[in-house]
Parts: C-alpha cells; sequence; structure tokens
C-alpha cells in the first residue's frame, strides 16, 4: 500500500553517533520509516530518544553516518540545499530576531527564501489571518508572549509555501489556548496547500490527533502506527477506580503497589488504571480496599505509549518499575513519619501568606493584585501560560525578588528578609534544573549539603540517602551536564531535598520531561505532601493540576480562579462536556475572562 | 558559618578547574604575556639599521664609522655612494639612520679642531628616534674623549661620569618584568571573579544559591576566596620565574612583596565582583571586565610615566590599585624597600579594597535579580 511515490520521507537504514568527551551516543540506529505525503505525522519518545536528531537530519543539517534518508524524493546527503528551499523547519527554540518587529520578522524570512514582492502581501495576510497575529504586527517579537513567539515561527516557517513542514515540539511551554490556534493554523494548510506534516510533541493527547504516529526509543523506532491502532492494543486493560475511603492520592499510591497494575494514574476524579493484561468482561479485583468501584474506561493514547515503554525497560534511561520504586519509599517513609507528627501538630495553619501582591517592571504589570493561602502539607499549584506571571510571582514568594507592593509571608517571614535560619526550612528547585553542570552529581550533592549547613555523619546519611532514593549511584561521577534530563531532573530534586525542608518550591518540574518522568516525580512529591510538607509548584501542563489539592490559575498577572481541581472543573460542567478536563476548563476561564473584557469595553 | 563560605569557594574551585575553558584561561594568557613582556617588549633599540655616508674616507672619518659600526646599538646596513641614496632608504624603512660625513671633515678639524657631523634620522616614530639620537650622542663623546687623549691633549672642562642606581645597565626589562607581576595577577582574578556571578545567572544556579541559608555577605566573601588564592598562586609562579629565568634581583623582603600583593588581590576582586553584580551575562561581565583592564593598565605607570599624564589624568590614577602595587613591586624588586619604606602605598590599596568589596556588597543585596 505504501508506493515510493506516496512516502515524503524514506529513510533506510540511518544510524549516527554523537561524541562525547567520554563516550559517544548513539542517536539513531539504523532506522528505517517512511512517511506519508498529506497527513501528519507524529513523532513521540522519551528525552534521548533521537527526535530531534531525525528531524535535523532531514533538514539536511546532520548527516548520517551510515543508511539512505531521502525527503521529496531528494537525498539529503546531496541535495541539502534544494530540500531546504522545499521544506518549512520549526526548531525547538525558533529562530526568531527579538529585536525586530512581527512584520520584520516576517520580511527577513521571506527574503531569504527569495519570496517574490508582489506575492508577499497576500501570503502575509493569510499567515497573519490565520495566526491572529495582524494587531501586533508592530510588535517586537522579544515582547510577544511564548505562545504568540510560537504561532509567530510558524508563521515564518510557512512563508515560502513549504512541501513538508517540520516541527520540533512547536507546543511545549505554550498555553492552551495557544496550541488550540497552532493546531488550528497546521489543519488549515493541511487542508488548504497540502502540505505534509511531521511534528514531534510530548504532549501525547496531540499525538492523538496526528494521522500516524512514529514512537522512538533510544535511538530505534518502537512502532509506527495510526493512534487508533496503538490505543486498540489497549483494549480491555484500562479502567477507573474510585474509592470514598481514600484519599485520591492515597488511593493512587495503593494500587500502584497491585500485582498486575501497570500504571495508575489520577485523572479528574478517578484513578486510571492500566493493567499489563486485558480483563474481558470483568474488572480487576483488589483485596483489602475499602468501598472500591471500579468502572473499564477507554484507553487514553498515553497507555499504549507508557505500556509499550514499561515493557520495553532499560536501566539505561530515565524508566523504572514503579514497584520496586514504591517499596523502596514505604522503607524510607519511617523517618518521614517523624517529620509528619512534627508537622501535624498544627495542620490547619496558612504557611504562607500571599496578600494583594503586585510586581511591577517599568510600566508593566507583571503580577497585579494576587492573594492566596497555603496550608501546611498542601500541595498547591501555580497554573498559567508562559507569561502569566506564574515565575514573578513564585520568586517573590522565594524572596528573589521584591514585591512592588503587597505581602508574601512564608513561615512567618518575607524570605528576603529572612535570616538563615528561615531560608533552612524551605527547598527550591530552579527552572531548567539548574545545577552545576561542569561538577559531578557528587560534587553537586556535597555543595548543596553543605551550603544547608549539613556536616560529618548526617550529610553522608543524606547523600547515600539521594543517591539510593533517586539511583543516581550509576552516575555518581558524571558530570550533571551529560546527564539524560530525567536524571538532570532527579538530581535537581534531590538537591532540594537534602536538608529535609518543610516547605518545598518547584518551578516547572515537569518541563520538557517525559511522561515517564513526569510520574515519578508526581509520585514522589505525592510522598513528600503525605509526610506533612508543603508543596507549591508551578506548571503549564494543565493535567498535572489534578495532583495539586488547591490551586491558582493565573493569566496576565491576574487571578482567574482559585480552588481545588474538582470545583474548577465542576464548575464548567455543561450538557456538551459532562467531564471537562482541567484544560477545558482553562481554555473556558480564558475566554470568560476575554468576554468580560469586551464588554466592559464595549 | 565559615563551613559554608568554604563549601562555597571549595565549589567555584571545582567549577574553575573543571572546565577545560577555564583552564586555558588560567594558564595561556600568564605565560604568553610573561613571553611577550619578558621578550618582546623592551625600551632599549638593538641593531639600529644605520646608513653611513662617507665622502671624506679619511683615517679620521674611518676612525669614527668603526666607533659607530663596532656598537651592539648599530649595524651599518649600507655605504652611501650618491645624495639620491639617502631618501629612499630612510622611506623604506631599511634604515633609521644616516650618517653623513661631509668631503672635507678631516680637514676642517685639522684648521679648526673641530668639525660637523650630519645626522638624518626617521622622525615617523619620535620615540625610536630621540633614543638612537641618545645612543649615537654617547658613541661622539666617548669617540671625542679617546681622541683627545691619543693626542696627548687636554680633555674636555667638564665629562659627565653616570653611574646607575637600581638598575646600573639601565636595562628596560629590569623595569618592565617586575611589572608583570602587578599586570597577570590584576588580569586573572579580576576575570574570574568577574564571570563568576554572571556564569551562575545564566545557568540559573544563582537563585538556587539564593535560596539557600548563605547570606549575601557570605556568597561574596566564597566568591572572592578563589579569586584572592588563585592570584596568589599565579603571583607566586611568576615571582619564581623573574627571578629563575628571567634574572631580575629580588632586593627587598618576600614577606612585603605578598603583603602587598594580597592587598592589591583584594581591591580587585572587589571590583572584580562588582563588575559581577551588574552584569546579567558573562559576555557582559567580559566586556565590563575589559573596560576596566585597559584604562587600569595605560593610567598605572606599567609602560608610560604617571608624571607625563595631564594633571586631571594624574589625579584619575590614585584610584587605580595598580598604581599602588606596581611602586611596591619595583620598589621590592629593585630597592629593597621594607613595609615602613611603602606604607604610603598600603594604605590607599587597603582603602580601595575595603570600599569596592563594600560596594560589591551592596550591589550584590541590591541586585538580587
Amino acid at each position: 500500500m505504501n508506493t515510493p511515490s506516496e512516502a515524503i520521507i524514506q529513510l533506510d537504514n540511518i544510524s549516527l553517533s554523537f561524541a562525547l568527551p567520554a563516550t559517544s551516543v548513539q542517536a539513531l540506529d539504523n532506522i528505517s520509516v517512511k512517511v506519508k505525503a498529506g497527513q501528519i505525522t507524529g513523532l513521540i519518545g522519551p528525552d534521548g530518544a533521537g527526535k530531534t536528531t531525525l528531524m535535523r537530519l532531514l533538514s539536511g543539517l546532520l548527516k548520517p553516518d551510515s543508511g539512505q534518508a531521502k525527503v521529496l524524493g531528494l537525498d539529503v546527503v546531496k541535495n541539502p540545499q534544494q530540500i531546504q528551499s522545499m521544506i518549512g523547519y520549526m526548531p525547538q527554540r525558533f529562530g526568531l530576531y527579538e529585536d525586530l518587529t512581527v512584520q520584520e520578522n516576517m520580511d527577513l524570512y521571506a527574503d531569504l527564501h527569495n519570496i517574490p514582492v508582489d506575492q508577499r502581501a497576500s501570503r502575509y495576510e493569510k499567515l497573519l489571518s490565520m495566526s491572529q497575529m495582524a494587531p501586533f504586527t508592530a510588535r517586537l517579537a522579544g515582547k510577544l508572549s511564548g505562545g504568540m513567539k510560537q504561532k509567530l515561527g510558524l508563521a515564518c516557517a510557512l512563508v515560502s509555501p513549504p512541501r513538508l513542514l517540520i516541527l520540533d515540539e512547536p507546543t511545549v511551554g505554550v498555553d492552551p489556548v495557544s496550541r488550540r490556534e497552532l493546531w488550528q493554523i497546521i489543519n488549515q494548510m493541511l487542508q488548504e496547500e497540502h502540505i505534509s506534516v511531521l511534528m514531534s510533541t510530548a504532549y501525547l493527547d496531540e499525538a492523538e490527533r496526528c494521522n500516524d504516529v512514529i514512537l522512538m526509543h533510544k535511538g530505534q523506532i518502537l512502532q509506527q502506527a495510526s493512534p487508533e491502532v496503538f490505543s486498540q492494543t489497549m483494549q480491555n486493560r484500562t479502567f477507573l477506580a474510585h474509592s470514598t475511603a481514600l484519599s485520591k492520592r492515597h488511593l493512587q499510591a495503593r494500587l500502584s503497589k497491585e500485582a498486575g497494575v501497570l500504571d495508575a494514574l489520577i485523572d479528574n476524579d478517578d484513578i486510571h488504571l492500566v493493567m499489563q493484561e486485558a480483563i474481558i468482561n470483568d474488572v480487576p479485583a483488589f483485596n483489602d480496599i475499602e468501598d472500591l468501584h471500579i468502572r473499564p474506561t477507554r484507553p487514553h493514547f498515553e497507555d499504549a505509549f507508557i505500556a509499550l515503554l514499561k515493557t520495553n525497560p532499560d536501566p539505561g534511561n530515565a524508566i523504572t518499575e514503579t514497584e520496586t520504586e514504591a517499596q523502596k519509599s514505604s522503607q524510607s517513609s519511617n523517618d518521614l513519619n517523624q517529620k509528619q507528627s512534627r508537622l501535624k501538630n498544627n495542620v490547619s495553619d496558612s504557611i504562607i501568606k500571599v496578600d494583594k501582591v503586585v510586581r511591577r517592571f517599568g510600566d508593566f504589570y507583571a503580577v497585579k493584585g494576587i492573594s492566596f493561602e497555603v496550608k501546611r502539607g498542601e500541595i498547591f499549584g501555580l497554573l498559567g501560560a508562559n507569561g502569566a506571571g506564574k515565575s514573578t510571582l513564585f520568586r517573590m514568594l522565594c524572596g528573589l525578588l521584591p514585591a512592588s507592593d503587597g505581602k508574601v509571608e512564608v513561615a512567618g517571614h518575607n524570605l528576603r528578609t529572612a535570616s538563615a535560619s528561615a531560608r533552612a526550612h524551605i527547598g527550591y528547585m530552579a527552572q531548567r534544573f539548574s545545577l552545576y553542570t561542569n561538577l559531578t552529581i557528587k560534587q553537586n550533592l556535597m555543595f548543596f549539603s553543605k551550603a544547608y549547613g549539613l556536616r560529618g555523619k548526617q550529610q553522608k546519611e543524606r547523600i547515600q540517602w539521594a543517591l539510593d532514593e533517586f539511583e543516581l549511584a550509576d552516575y555518581y561521577n558524571t558530570n550533571s551536564n551529560d546527564l539524560p534530563l530525567g536524571y538532570k531532573q532527579r538530581l535537581a530534586f534531590a538537591a532540594a531535598l537534602m536538608h529535609q525542608p518543610d516547605i518545598l518550591f518547584l518551578d516547572e518540574p515537569t518541563s520538557g520531561v517525559d511522561p515517564l518522568a513526569r510520574r515519578e516525580f508526581w509520585h514522589r512529591t505525592n510522598e513528600l505532601a503525605e509526610s506533612g510538607v508543603t508543596i507549591l509548584v508551578t506548571t503549564h501542563f494543565m493535567d498535572e493540576a489534578n495532583y495539586c489539592d488547591r490551586l491558582i490559575i493565573m493569566a496576565a498577572g491576574t487571578e482567574l480562579a482559585t480552588g481545588s481541581p474538582e470545583d474548577l472543573r465542576h464548575h464548567f460542567k455543561s450538557a456538551q462536556n459532562p467531564e471537562p478536563s482541567m484544560e477545558d476548563t482553562f481554555i473556558a476561564l480564558v475566554e470568560t475572562k476575554a468576554e468580560n473584557r469586551k464588554n466592559i469595553n464595549d | 558559618m565559615f563551613y559554608q563560605i568554604l563549601a562555597l569557594a571549595l565549589k567555584e574551585f571545582q567549577a574553575i578547574l573543571r572546565d577545560r575553558q577555564s583552564r586555558l584561561v588560567l594558564i595561556g594568557p600568564p605565560i604568553a604575556q610573561l613571553l611577550v613582556f619578558g621578550y618582546a617588549a623592551t625600551f632599549d633599540l638593538n641593531n639600529i639599521p644605520v646608513a653611513i655616508y662617507n665622502q671624506d674616507g679619511s683615517h679620521l672619518s674611518r676612525e669614527l664609522v668603526s666607533h659607530i659600526a663596532g656598537s651592539p646599538y648599530f649595524e651599518v646596513v649600507k655605504n652611501i655612494q650618491h645624495d639620491d641614496e639617502i631618501s629612499p632608504l630612510i622611506m623604506t624603512k631599511k634604515a633609521l639612520m644616516v650618517i653623513y660625513i661631509k668631503s672635507d671633515f678631516s680637514n676642517e678639524q685639522a684648521i679648526n679642531h673641530s668639525s660637523h657631523l650630519q645626522v638624518i634620522v626617521d622622525g615617523r616614530n619620535s620615540n625610536t628616534a630621540l633614543l638612537a639620537l641618545n645612543y649615537i650622542r654617547t658613541i661622539i663623546i666617548n669617540f671625542n674623549q679617546q681622541f683627545l687623549k691619543t693626542q696627548g691633549r687636554h680633555p674636555p672642562p667638564a665629562v659627565l661620569k653616570v653611574r646607575s642606581w637600581f638598575n646600573p645597565n639601565l636595562l628596560s626589562r629590569w623595569f618592565i618584568v617586575p611589572g608583570i607581576v602587578a599586570l597577570l595577577t590584576l588580569v586573572v582574578p579580576l576575570i574570574i571573579t568577574a564571570l563568576s556571578v554572571a556564569r551562575e545567572r545564566e545557568a540559573g544556579t544563582f537563585d538556587q544559591i539564593l535560596v539557600t541559608p548563605l547570606s549575601p555577605f557570605q556568597i561574596l566573601l566564597g566568591k572572592s576566596i578563589p579569586g584572592v588564592v588563585i592570584g596568589l598562586v599565579q603571583g607566586t609562579i611568576i615571582i619564581l620565574l623573574t627571578v629563575l629565568w628571567f634574572k631580575i634581583p629580588l632586593l627587598g623582603s618576600i614577606g612585603t612583596l605578598y603583603f602587598g600583593l594580597t592587598l592589591f588581590l583584594l581591591s580587585t576582586v572587589g571590583i572584580g565582583l562588582m563588575i559581577s553584580s551588574l552584569s546579567i551575562t558573562q559576555q557582559q561581565g567580559l566586556m565590563g571586565a575589559f573596560l576596566f583592564l585597559v584604562p587600569a593598565v595605560i593610567l598605572s605607570g606599567f609602560a608610560t610615566p604617571i608624571a607625563n599624564m595631564p594633571e586631571l589624568v594624574q589625579d584619575l590614577t590614585y584610584i587605580n590599585p595598580m598604581r599602588y602595587f606596581l611602586i611596591i613591586v619595583r620598589g621590592v624588586y629593585l630597592e629593597g624597600n621594607s613595609y615602613a619604606d611603602l606604607i604610603s602605598q598600603f594604605w590607599p590599596m587597603t582603602l580601595i579594597g575595603l570600599i569596592s568589596l563594600t560596594l560589591a556588597g551592596w550591589m550584590f543585596k541590591h541586585r538580587m535579580y
């Protein structure tokens, strides 16, 4: 059925490796694949699977060590220029010139692609109206929000009508509204100009919208099929569990330890279970859990992804078996219990208080009068798109940025002026897992433990704990820069926990990390919360909001809503959408807000 | 509290020494500069190309020419026969100087007991021209004295007997090489500290440190220790090389030298940290370091005497720590100065160090984001 003429991309036995100072990495390992024309093909896989390498190779930016790669019937090694003139490539960080306006950026790309001047006006008009950027043509690209930047990047990649569009994680860090708009643009181009699209994505719900999906892992292709085929393998293996006796987090922790359970995930009000085997016409049975209700449910695409990766275990990757994980952590929970009893004494206190906080940069208000309180032992989420002001608010809470107005209190102190002992009670994990890149894991842990005043036996114990708990021992003497992203995240998390803080600040802890590492991360975070640690977390993954006890949703520096995820979702229940997801809720909130503003302006 | 500062300092060392590029910065430029300044930079002129235009041909004139040719300062590149050869030689820089001995040179001498000698010199570089003229003047004076002696006549009424103190042979290397100690201990510690905070800002680790119980003051101290230590190690290596390799006499006490070096490093590191607290990217840090370095070296008296500068600029040099340290280095090396002799240099440097470190601390606190 796949005749060569239909294939817009054809790879035969492609291998490519990179030499690192210490080792070499086989980024692509003997890959053969065909991508059909006229459709959207999704490229998914954990971090370091080789997705970006593959896309760069297809764009003629990298040469394979061996094998043959053809794009649009042309060999990428022999004709890279010709290919580049016919494709649009949008790398993860698109090369926008931040000091040029939107219009100037588009002109630049039109010049680079030699678009005749008389054709430009109509093309610009179409792209600007599609991306809804027309009102902003005179704005500097650097002043656009994250979502708008991505839309502009896409528009620039489309200035010369390409036959093939290669998009590398175009929606990472983009808010749901902008994501939806990006998809609209891609779909419109697909229908009107019959282009083909190859896109990599970390959002598996996006992969579900593709016509064809390629799952990569460790430089190899695990499977290529339509999303429906992926999901079919999961038939009769997915269930929703619910118990009135246990909290969601408790239930999730219990169920993930049960035999036969491949994955347990909080899904809105229930626990979404993935079983190792199909159970036909019945539901899995678990003993000892009171008042447990289980019903079958439609498999998600993500379930297939997780199942495929978990049945392909690989010690060198971020994949670990949750079962051993859970056992290990139950052992270490003894010392947490002591802490718990200490903390639970005054459990109803508000440990973090934010009162009408304002942060101004010049005449720009990044945060305009936000108020909320966080109780001891809560997981509190700060949700919002890039540029919503959550990072600014977060930095004010940690004392990294003074507030222009209003009050910020963490455990009774303003951390900006607080004494060293007050800061010893908080842990902080910065965005992008900030670590000393040319220091080894050991040196990083040694430094952070010392910075928190640990020494002697206690220091030794905590470092050993970090190595065991986060399974870092294998990489003990590796530079943190050479670690896979999942391990960087673990190391950053371990560094933040060295001194057993009472309050934990996590800034985008799951950004760029694949679904497996995200699960592992939330598993640990839940355990910490159970032991009484207060956790403040920012995220732009809307589904992660379900892990929070309460959360605040921000947009343009203001509060859209505050409450528990259940309350927020139930607020937007409607006849068409009886079970709205967090993402639906977010979009609905943003839209009602925009409407309100319009009404006021009218 | 001290434990945590040491932890930070240790981490700084690890970060610097484990990075190939920063290791190169530590080793490469110092060696290159030591070689350049030790060998290439000199105020002495040797083998000055000179052309002789001797129309006289007498015994006297040949005697004079042999004095010039025999001097280590001059090298006769051509014996000229015609007037029109002079101009191209100077124009093409084949000769810096042309000595013209007219045809009646010896005759006139015989009649008047004195005669004239013309020197044509390339004045495009006034400094070299003056130096070359000085040398030729000395040769002529020697020649005259010797001539009078062989003739059994009285020497001229006043004869100059020069005795140069501290540097008997007036070797410019003795002047320049000790200055390198100051130059190199300025450059490397300044760049290291200027980049240290910016590097962490770029990597995002600075936030991570700020939320630890470390206070800004502790962070500042932890960040200044590596600069001072690296400066001391580097200073030691350079001092050893100047004495053992370049054979520069070190007359004063090592203690005085190191006391001055430590004070100098404190002010250098203070300025480096000020630059660091202002810059957000490493590029800005490097730019800031160079914006300070170039005027600091020029206004230090390293190459050109401060006394030659306009008065306003001379006043400006008082805020330059390198100015004081150069006097200390040269004083200790060549004069054998003691603590007491250098008090007037120590206290301004201490003041600059204290002010710059305090300012850096203040800027740190007020620009933590």
